[in-house]
């Protein structure tokens, strides 16, 4: 028997509204734990803005938003303390080092033993040996990797990546794959946004199209065959 | 035959202890910092990546030390009519090169997305308020106190006087505290370095009104009960703008 696990996020009817111009119209959302979702779409469909409202960086306009138990937006800071967000740009200050950065993160999430903490977090993603140089002198996917660093710090339930191959080389990207793959491997709940249809295919467990601010479509990897991504993108959208 | 999801979840995060060695699966390592531990590491975190940049500061030293050096040659003063200009020419000084440490400040965070990285933090919102505005006095206040010896020697004006560096102290507190808040505001639009002064040079008047007005009367060697009612403004100001600011900041930060 198929055992369903409850949802760690769920969204009901969600509506965001920028002056007169509706970006989310009534979406629908849920991920159980551990799944790695891919939120795919075209320019402009509105994920950006999905992935800030979970996590709490904007307010919603209407609808509810429960993540881990908690309502948002009346229980961010419950909910920001089980969120990791990494977006294309790395967060992270050029003028301090990885472990200074790390540090500086670690004490704002309140992290009683943070040495230790960012030890395994530079050895998650291979800057161990790197930790006391400058961010400044860091190549944009090492910046990334540590951005991810940067985001499991204080351990979390849920990682929402928004673009996270945006600048990228190839080299790095792989580099990122394995990275990506190592934190959804520790049983993480993992929401990702991109253009990039066969990195999403690899990584991600189901994936929802969103369109005109709703979810266009929705198909699990075994519902979908690994050659038909493109297809069911494409459908989705002509619909 | 039905699983209880407690228990599913428990068996979940034993599975992840054995299976890693980073993830515990329930974020229990977070423990809510208070405020001021979040303020005191953002202000560390300032004063640590300025210290190793110095872009922030030299560019208010040196715009301050410019201004000074204008005003020393346009107006061809003698020392009675310099004791008199003293006040409004260090305020004109203060506030413009402030003007430039606040949008650089905030520009910082915002450039890199940091300050989505602060938002992100399970702080009350206030903290990131408190710390980039006592960074942004450290600041202010490095720059006045290598800018008031110079200003002391080229004027020949005496300014190390107890009553004048208070002054001093609570014109800056006030400035940087309004300002901290609009620089929040206008960092998120494209024209932030226009904008920023257009909002903050009204707004602040009065602090920069009573700061002139305390200093002029401490130069001029007035006594205490003569500069008490722009002291007190200043006081109340200052008391007033930090206290809106920490109630307004949450709204100012938020799309």
């Amino acid at each position: 028997m198929k055992l369903k696990t409850p949802p760690i996020i769920e969204v009901r009817k969600l509506v965001k509204r920028f002056g007169s111009k509706t970006v989310l119209r009534g979406l629908d959302f849920e991920v159980s734990r551990g799944e790695f979702v891919a939120l795919l779409g075209p320019n402009g469909a509105g994920k950006t803005t999905f992935l800030r409202i979970l996590a709490s960086l904007s307010r919603p306009s209407l609808g509810e938003v429960i993540i881990a138990g908690s309502h948002l937006p009346h229980q961010a800071a419950q909910v920001r303390s089980q969120m990791g967000v990494v977006s294309h740009l790395p967060l992270l200050y050029p003028d301090l080092t990885a472990e200074e950065n790390l540090q500086f993160y670690a004490r704002m999430y309140g992290i009683p033993d943070p040495l230790a903490r960012i030890t395994e977090v530079l050895e998650l993603v291979g800057l161990e040996n790197r930790r006391s140089d400058l961010v400044r002198t860091f190549s944009r996917g090492m910046q990334q990797r540590l951005a991810i660093g940067r985001a499991v710090i204080h351990d979390p339930q849920v990682m929402l990546f928004d673009e996270p191959y945006t600048g990228l080389d190839q080299d790095a990207c792989e580099m990122l794959d394995g990275v990506l793959r190592s934190v959804a491997a520790q049983g993480r709940t993992v929401v990702m946004t991109s253009h990039d249809l066969a990195r999403a295919e690899d990584l991600a467990t189901r994936f929802d199209i969103l369109s005109r601010g709703t979810i266009a479509a929705s198909a699990s990897r075994r519902e979908l065959k690994k050659s038909n991504l493109l297809a069911f993108y494409k459908l989705a959208l002509a619909d | 035959m039905a699983k209880n999801p407690r228990t599913m979840d428990r068996r979940r995060r034993t599975m992840d202890k054995d299976s890693t060695r980073i993830f515990h699966g329930r974020s229990s390592i977070v423990h809510r910092p208070s405020i001021w531990k979040a303020t005191l590491a953002i202000v560390q975190k300032d004063l640590a990546a300025e210290l190793r940049s110095r872009e922030l500061i030299s560019a208010m030293l040196v715009f301050s030390l410019l201004v000074i050096l204008i005003f020393n040659f346009a107006l061809e003063l003698d020392i009675k009519v310099r004791q008199s200009v003293t006040a409004g020419v260090l305020w004109t000084t203060f506030a413009f090169a402030g003007t430039l440490g606040l949008n650089r400040s905030m520009a910082v965070e915002k450039d890199r997305g940091c300050m989505d990285g602060l938002l992100l933090a399970p702080v009350d919102r206030a903290a990131i308020y408190f710390g980039k505005s006592i960074s942004n006095l450290a600041f202010m206040l490095i720059v006045e106190v290598i800018v008031l010896p110079i200003y002391s020697m080229l004027y020949n004006v005496n300014l190390f006087q107890g009553g004048l560096l208070g002054v001093i102290l609570l014109g800056s507190i006030g400035y940087t505290a309004v300002g901290t808040l609009l620089s929040a505001m206008s960092v998120q639009t494209r024209t932030r370095d226009v904008l920023l002064p257009i909002l903050l040079f009204p707004v602040a008047v009065p602090v920069l009104l009573a700061s002139v007005k305390a200093s002029g009367g401490l130069l001029a060697g007035a006594e205490f009960s003569e500069i008490l009612i722009p002291l007190n403004l200043l006081i109340v100001y200052d008391v007033i703008f930090i206290a809106v600011a920490f109630m307004v900041f949450d709204y100012v930060v938020e799309e």
